[in-house]
């Protein structure tokens, strides 16, 4: 190959492009890179008062159509039951570190206080869609089982098996489980939830992205460390694809 | 090599022998790589996250089923970081230079206010402004004519510089915060400044073309100008000028 200068500019920027791809492969490097994903969880917590509510838009704001995302329709013959029953017989348990373990039935929950909040749905991959939802405070469902005090983080076991058979899961801490817009939702603008949207309940975290919002919710768990259960990284996209668990950016 | 010890200030110097001059301080010198470095990751890296979602809308939500005002096919690998599609690396490396690129910027503003660089080589003077001498820069531009601006910024690039420094940059930031849902909760009024998360992704995106194309212009600029000679001022500090195009009898390299 003869030596020019358009062939060391060549080669230069592609010895540095797959520099950079090898860096990104090296665990040690991920792991440095993702200490700004950790600041990022440091500051946010730090700048947000906990209490601090995500903006809320007027009916009119909706997007016109609410995009359905990820698992559209879980695979397996006892989802499908439930949904030819309209979910008469889901149980939605919440169990772990609590001190009287619940189950409660669709209908109470329905039946119980609710929630509605007109908010802003934003995907890790970069688009939005606004939609009203309703549901029951995630606060009282805790208060109801009562957290014991080893109890840091709450796990979404969800009804949606994704790739391999591996469940959808994911967690919050606590912070976000007693935030005033953390619901399980179960309708989207003013109709009951469609298995797209996660029929029958569907968690609302509405600080954070899109794929916390867990969809097929039938169980939470009360733990105190996330790193014993399935991957370890707490959530299913954070334990395949490298997602960090604080979806706050 | 005779080096001038004394900061000039004049354009041309009075002999026609090679002379150096110090064209740039270590605090620019030093910003100027670390932010090379930081605007190449973060150019690639947003392009590796715009290929995860190539539209972009106006307003407060926009997806799929919503009115695009751009549609783009993805970009080619070699533009991207990772060169393949990972949205979950593609965010480390963005979200980790951006702490380089803002805090950077931050600093260098800082001390180039204290320094007094920005008040004595970035800001216009009332002469510079006027419409007669920006035409003769403009002129001198398209001859490829530089020799004014060795030892000081012309006009022209003062107004580049001060766009991409008090501009771009800190409008890409601040779109780029908005776009946190977590930062929505804790700043509001974030949102409601751009008019929406979406309209915040979509100048967040141009802005983001407008650095790209200033990196164009400014390269092919400093290959115009001499592109040994202006890689090393930007290392060393040095900058060798030109004998004044009076006097360029033929000798010139």
């Amino acid at each position: 190959m003869i030596i020019t200068r358009r062939n060391i500019l060549v080669g230069g920027a592609a010895g540095l492009l797959s520099g950079c791809d090898a860096l990104g492969k090296n665990e040690d490097f991920r792991k440095l890179l993702a200490l700004g994903e950790k600041g990022n969880f440091a500051i946010q917590r730090s700048l947000q008062d906990r209490m601090a509510l995500a903006k809320e838009f007027r009916p009119q704001q909706r997007s016109p159509v609410f995009r359905m995302n990820g698992t559209r329709q879980p695979r397996g013959e006892a989802y499908a039951k439930h949904a030819s029953e309209k979910f008469a017989n889901w149980r939605l348990t919440v169990d772990g570190l609590v001190a009287r373990p619940q189950a409660f039935s669709v209908a109470q929950l329905m039946a119980g206080p609710k929630r509605s909040q007109i908010t802003r749905h934003d995907c890790v991959e970069g688009w939005s869609a606004i939609g009203k939802w309703t549901g029951i405070p995630l606060k009282l469902l805790l208060d109801a089982a009562g957290l014991k005090s080893q109890a840091r983080f709450l796990v979404f076991h969800c009804a949606d098996k994704m790739g391999f058979g591996t469940p959808y899961y994911e967690s919050i801490d606590l912070i976000d489980a007693f935030h005033p817009q953390t619901i399980l939702a179960w309708a989207l603008n003013d109709e009951t939830l469609m298995i797209g949207n996660g029929a029958p309940l569907r968690l609302r975290v509405e600080r954070q992205l899109g794929y916390k919002q867990a969809k097929y919710v039938e169980r939470i768990e009360a733990v105190d460390d996330l790193s014993k259960l399935y991957g370890g990284k707490g959530g299913y996209w954070e334990d395949g694809a490298g997602y960090e668990w604080y979806a706050g950016i | 090599m005779a080096k001038s010890e004394s900061k000039r200030e004049t354009a041309h110097p009075p002999v026609s022998q090679p002379q150096t001059v110090f064209r740039h301080r270590l605090s620019t010198r030093i910003w100027h790589w670390v932010n090379a470095v930081a605007i190449f990751v973060m150019l690639m890296s947003g392009l590796m996250i715009f290929n995860a979602h190539p539209r972009l809308y106006w307003g407060q939500y926009g997806a799929n089923l919503d009115q695009p005002w751009l549609v783009l096919p993805r970009f080619p690998g070699w533009a991207t970081l990772p060169s393949n599609y990972d949205l979950a690396l593609g965010r480390h490396w963005h979200l980790a230079f951006a702490w380089v690129l803002a805090f950077g910027l931050l600093a260098y503003l800082v001390w180039s206010l204290f320094n007094g660089h920005l008040r004595k080589d970035v800001a216009l003077s009332r002469a510079e402004v006027a419409p007669a001498h920006l035409w003769e820069d403009i002129k001198k531009h398209a001859r490829f004519d530089f020799h004014e601006s060795e030892a000081r910024y012309n006009p022209l690039q003062k107004i580049t510089y001060s766009l991409v420094l008090f501009g771009l940059i800190p409008l890409l930031i601040l779109t780029g915060l908005t776009m946190s849902p977590g930062m929505n909760a804790a700043f509001p009024w974030l949102v409601d400044v751009f008019g929406g998360r979406q309209s915040a992704r979509s100048i967040h995106f141009i802005c983001a073309m407008g650095i790209a194309a200033f990196i164009i212009v400014h390269l092919v600029l400093v290959i115009l100008a001499g592109p040994v000679n202006e890689i090393r001022s930007m290392i060393t500090g040095w900058f060798r000028l030109s004998p004044p195009p009076a006097s360029n009898s033929g000798d010139s390299a």
